[in-house]
């Protein structure tokens, strides 16, 4: 296992009291594993990976559980060996590529500025190693774009160049924020095809966040479902997609238009929005939306449990 | 390159007419004053009266004066003082402008190194009791009016502790020529430019802490601690560099103000007869010719700096370089 998250829960303390972002969140992943995260804004995907790169600054944040990277706990790690993972061996894409790179530098030197703070190399040979990793996220002129400054890109292109940063030390574990979120179309299927390359050449394991089911359904091995702090489901993309089985996951599945069959008139939409993390209802989170609720969801918190395709849901522990 | 001085050098021609013309227009259109009733004093016969206004030319058209008072600031140099009658304007400006550039240059040195340090400074440790300390020091800066701040300077170096260790060095007040005294002209300047820099540090020091700790939010800071750099790095090299945008956009304000003229508080607390005092006694007597004179270096000046601060936008930015 490259990373074991258990029991991660991820609290702000604010002046309505303490709210809870992530709630008990456990899952594994193995190398070279693609893992797909779903869910709403707002339903604790980005956090949970924030605090798996250790990269919640705020002071009011408090994160209990564990998440081991290759066996090594990553809570409570001084920061500054966390420091010399991130970048290093855990890398991370965000999601707007307009604003993730710093607009007064080069491509090329943020690129070599991530290199030299993790190798000990010099600055031509660092540059020699972004022209490479520029060619490989397919610029087509590599050694001109190292010297463009990011407004000078396209979306994808700036994309391209934080992959490449992503990639630049080889990170065995690869943290990817809704990273086609703010791309067109054509773009988007770029990148997606090079997540899936460089996943086959730099054996990187890599958790994708998206809230596009589309994309999920592309690119993932496994995936999980979260919504309002907790998973919902999780299990291989093959038994979730053919058998999803919490109502959320069924839903959102519903919500797709389908490609063949009869054209649906409407298309069914979740009834409500999600809830306030400061105002959880009691029992279980998605119950007021649901359409299949019945009195246990009304008190208890369903458990996800242990099975490989699992979903915390009354409704299918007791079918 | 060639482009933008050229256009800049128009844009100074265009302010200094402009500006020219105003203060002409308003020392003659000024309600009640006649010029020559100025000069001639009270109680003046019209004899004689006439007489100031034929000697000074201000029976001529107003636009003919003007050209005429043009001419002698720009091309013969030789324009008079109205009161002090023999008194060229040209050379007592320019005995004046080491006088307030030695003064301003020095203190802001002064305050751009001290403020870039506590900005960074306050906003690394922001909240802490070290953030605050500097920002009610800063503000405490602020708040002291120069004239005041430079007497308590003078009365501690000049009067009360002169005869301490710590005070002995200090010169007696004006001004010690470069040229002919080095050192001296150092030492004569150390309390004024102190005294002119607390303020601006005060100011400097809380715009760069807010500029920065607002550029902290953005997103790529997030991906630079991505990156795994480490703390001072991701503030020196991405929140900085950002964040000294509105802090130059400020220093090219104030100091092409200062050097025009607003240090006059600082110039005569310390007596330091610079272009301030110079433009303030003008100023007391109506004599238009200095007046002029001073306001046209002024306006040269702001422009200037308002060039150089251009300059130093696209070194920081390069967002801005258009090719």
């Amino acid at each position: 296992m490259i990373l074991s998250v258990r029991d991660l829960k991820v609290s702000f303390r604010t002046d309505d009291g303490l709210v809870r972002a992530i709630d008990g969140v456990s899952f594994d992943l193995a190398e070279s594993e693609i893992l797909g995260v779903v869910g709403e804004s707002g339903s604790g995907k980005t956090v949970s990976l924030l605090a798996v790169m250790g990269l919640i600054t705020d002071p009011n944040a408090v994160i209990e559980g564990s998440i081991r990277y290759k066996g090594r706990e990553l809570v409570g790690l001084p920061p500054r060996e966390l420091r010399r993972l991130r970048g290093n061996e855990i890398a991370m894409i965000f999601q707007d590529p307009m604003t993730a790179l710093t607009p007064v530098y080069t491509i090329g030197w943020q690129i070599a500025e991530q290199i030299r703070a993790h190798r000990n190399i010099s600055k031509s040979k660092a540059m020699e190693r972004v022209e490479e990793l520029l060619a490989e996220v397919n610029f087509p002129n590599p050694h001109e774009a190292m010297s463009r400054y990011p407004h000078q890109l396209s979306g994808g292109m700036r994309q391209r160049a934080v992959i490449a940063m992503a990639l630049s030390c080889n990170p065995a574990l690869l943290v990817a924020d809704e990273p086609t979120t703010a791309l067109d179309v054509t773009v988007q299927a770029g990148i997606l095809d090079l997540v899936r390359k460089l996943r086959a050449t730099h054996k990187s394991a890599v958790v994708f966040i998206t809230h596009d089911m589309g994309v999920v359904s592309e690119l993932a091995d496994r995936v999980m479902v979260m919504y309002a702090g907790r998973i919902v489901e999780r299990g291989s993309r093959t038994a979730l997609f053919s058998d999803p089985r919490h109502p959320y996951t069924r839903a959102l599945l519903g919500s797709i238009p389908p490609l063949t069959g009869a054209k649906p008139r409407r298309l069914p939409a979740i009834p409500g929005s999600p809830p306030s993390l400061l105002r959880l209802p009691q029992g279980c989170a998605f119950g007021p939306r649901c359409p299949v609720r019945y009195e246990p969801c009304l008190t208890g918190k369903p458990d996800l449990g242990a099975a490989t395709h699992a979903a915390a849901c009354y409704r299918v522990a007791q079918a | 390159m060639i482009y933008a001085i050229l256009r800049r050098f128009g844009q100074m021609l265009f302010v200094m007419f402009g500006i020219s013309v105003i203060v002409f227009l308003i020392f003659f259109a000024t309600p009640g004053a006649d010029p020559a009733a100025r000069i001639a004093g009270r109680n003046a016969s019209p004899e004689v009266l006439e007489a100031v206004r034929h000697s000074f030319g201000f029976d001529r058209p107003l636009y003919v004066q003007y050209v005429t008072m043009m001419e002698k600031i720009f091309v013969t140099g030789d324009l008079t003082s109205f009161v002090n009658r023999g008194w060229k304007v040209v050379p007592a400006v320019m005995d004046s402008i080491p006088v307030t550039l030695s003064l301003v240059f020095g203190a802001a040195i002064l305050w751009v190194v001290v403020s870039i340090v506590i900005g960074i400074v306050a906003a690394a440790t922001r909240d802490s009791w070290l953030d605050r300390l500097l920002m009610a020091l800063g503000l405490l800066g602020i708040s002291m009016p120069v004239y005041w701040l430079g007497e308590v300077m003078n009365l501690i170096t000049q009067s009360r502790y002169h005869d301490s260790w710590a005070f002995s060095w200090v010169p007696p007040l004006g001004y010690k020529n470069f040229s002919d005294d080095p050192k001296g002209w150092f030492l004569t300047l150390v309390i004024p430019w102190i005294t002119l820099a607390i303020l601006y540090i005060g100011i400097y020091g809380r715009v760069l802490r807010a500029a920065i700790i607002e550029s902290l939010q953005e997103d790529y800071i997030r991906t630079a601690r991505a990156k795994g750099l480490s703390e001072t790095r991701i503030l020196l090299r991405h929140a900085l560099r950002t964040s000294l945008i509105a802090f130059v956009t400020l220093f090219g304000l104030d100091f092409g103000a200062l050097v025009g003229g607003s240090a006059l508080l600082t110039e005569v607390v310390f007596g330091l007869h610079g272009i301030g005092k110079l433009t303030y006694d003008a100023l007391q007597n109506l004599d238009l010719p200095m007046i002029m004179a001073t306001v046209m270096y002024a306006s040269m000046f702001v422009v200037v700096a308002n060039a150089v601060v251009d300059f130093v936008y696209i070194l920081l930015d390069p967002r801005l370089r258009t090719s």
